[in-house]
């Protein structure tokens, strides 16, 4: 008797447990699978589901000159943004991680806080700051603005690579009478290095998703792509918002596969 | 000796130094000068004073925005933790290519951009979306249901686009938990969900408020999704923010405004932050 309930205990807790589960990772799959399937469709909208198939949408999306324009700005504001976060984020982090110092905590800190900080305010601010010491909005600005708010990936990866880091590796290459450059180059770098390039990836895919700094620190002429896709949907519901959206995600489940190779990125992540 | 090997162990907190003197001109001065502003009577200058604040304050409708906001974030955050803890709880049992698999699908949504995971929702649920199409094949109903521009709505779709957030965290904490523990208490005669209960959730608590922190956060302050499903008639701050800020170029009470949520998030922030650290010590004792 205690036997059957104890089963029954087993049983039930494993059936609640996977089967919300199994919900969760359906709900997580859904949409992905919902764009990329409604995007193939033939018809005018987006009816659920599709009159039948074609691959118009994709070919449409050569002549949506206006996304390709934002598609560009974008890549090259998210191309900037990573480059100076890369290069500002990852000397901050060789100086600040394994430091105990108080100056070194609190730089820490700063550095991170963009990541808790609602990016609207952060970006509003921003507007005020510039207009205030009479800089107008440009991609200079714009590329600043997203330069705050993606260094904290950065700088978190990094931090995280250097404290794993063994510093006997160090002591024993100044021993064997190699400069700090050369142990920098040979040992510190290429240990750390899927670190970085894992903090840069997430780095750029923020700056290239970001809207609420955009929206504020933008010029008139610089479009961005996910303003512009925003502004699509907020009007009608286009079909080539999908296509472009099949797109993205297959590009992004690429670079995630690269990168899940060069920089164990899922293991960074967690 | 000692004092040289430490040195080629450690960098100069000088290379901080440039990004330090970015983030004092471009991201402390702009929040300086917000709370500075936020403090001006009107919009053409002038006065300080405590006036924005007071209008905030005084006014239903904006503590209205400013409770909704906060109330959704805690909707958010129990549903995506009701739903993602059970995603850590199979992963962390599963043969290798399943870890794969669940991997990959929690981390998609993390990286495809919010508009384009925002667009599928509301592919979704809209009036010919999936879920009416569904029904209204089943003959469950008969007419398509309203689902868009519905708090049910933004809370779904952003429990969804926020999960890998708690997933993740809890993750990392149920991979530090010793197996040992949990047979121990099954020897000695606890059932799976009392084990569960007694054993399992309370050593994940770090996780879970680590999870609930970002969640939470990244729920309250996301502008894009909110506004898309949630459209005209429902509004958070963040869209009161910008409305305030770029329609009505009321920068005053746009800045009080977003003072006001900055507190409120910091608020929550520490909140989180001291309850993860009473947790840390009660797992490690």
């Amino acid at each position: 008797m205690g036997n059957r309930r104890f089963d029954f205990d087993a049983l039930s807790f494993r059936i609640v447990m996977t089967g919300v589960a199994l919900l969760a990772l359906l709900l997580l799959a859904a949409p992905t699978v919902v764009v990329i399937w409604v995007s193939f469709t033939s018809g005018y909208s987006l009816k659920f589901p599709p009159p039948g198939y074609s691959l118009r949408w994709y070919v449409e999306l050569w002549n949506a000159w206006q996304l390709q324009f934002a598609l560009m700005n974008s890549l090259k504001v998210a191309a900037w943004a990573t480059g100076l976060s890369i290069l500002l984020g990852v000397a901050a982090s060789l100086g600040i991680a394994r430091s105990a110092s108080l100056t070194a905590r609190v730089l820490d800190s700063l550095f991170l806080s963009p990541l808790v900080l609602p990016a609207l305010a952060f970006g509003l601010s921003s507007l005020m700051f510039f207009s205030l010491v009479g800089v107008p909005v440009s991609p200079l600005t714009l590329i600043i603005g997203h330069t705050v708010v993606s260094v904290p990936f950065v700088v978190r990866n990094t931090v995280a690579s250097l404290a794993q880091m063994n510093p006997t590796l160090l002591e024993a290459s100044a021993s064997l009478g190699a400069t700090r450059w050369f142990t920098f180059r040979r040992i510190t770098l290429p240990l750390i290095r899927p670190g970085i390039m894992a903090g840069g990836f997430i780095a750029f895919m923020a700056s290239f998703d970001n809207v609420p700094v955009s929206l504020f620190l933008r010029d008139a002429a610089t479009d961005m792509l996910p303003i512009r896709m925003w502004q699509d949907l907020e009007g009608k519901l286009d079909v080539t918002v999908a296509a472009l959206s099949g797109v993205l995600i297959v590009a992004t489940i690429a670079l995630m596969m690269v990168m899940e190779r060069v920089a164990g990125l899922s293991k960074r992540l967690t | 000796m000692a004092a040289t090997l430490r040195n080629v162990t450690t960098y100069d907190l000088k290379l901080a130094a440039p990004l330090a003197a970015g983030f004092v001109v471009f991201f402390v001065t702009p929040l300086v000068i917000l709370l500075a502003l936020s403090f001006q009577t009107d919009p053409q200058g002038g006065h300080f004073g405590l006036t924005q604040y007071v209008n905030f304050l005084g006014d239903s409708f904006s503590l209205g925005v400013l409770g909704s906001t906060l109330w959704l974030g805690v909707k958010v955050t129990a549903l995506t933790l009701l739903l993602g803890y059970p995603v850590a709880w199979l992963h962390q049992r599963s043969p290798g290519w399943a870890k794969g698999v669940i991997m990959l699908l929690v981390l998609l949504p993390l990286l495809t951009s919010v508009v384009v995971r925002t667009f599928a929702w509301v592919v979704i649920l809209g009036r010919q979306g999936i879920v009416n199409a569904s029904l209204l094949g089943l003959g469950l109903i008969d007419t398509p249901l309203k689902l868009l521009y519905t708090e049910g709505g933004v809370v779904m779709a952003l429990a969804q686009v926020q999960m890998p957030l708690m997933v993740l965290p809890l993750i990392t904490a149920l991979s530090r938990i010793d197996p040992n523990l949990a047979d121990a208490s099954s020897v000695l005669g606890a059932g799976h969900w009392r084990t569960f209960r007694k054993v399992i959730l309370p050593l994940s608590l770090p996780g879970i408020i680590a999870g609930c922190l970002l969640t939470y956060a990244a729920a309250i302050t996301a502008f894009i999704t909110q506004s898309l499903i949630g459209g005209g008639q429902m509004l958070f701050m963040p869209m009161y923010i910008y409305q305030q800020a770029s329609t009505l170029q009321n920068w005053p009470f746009a800045a009080a405004i977003s003072v006001i949520f900055l507190v409120a998030v910091l608020v929550v922030v520490s909140i989180f932050n001291v309850l993860g650290r009473l947790s840390r010590g009660y797992t490690n004792a």
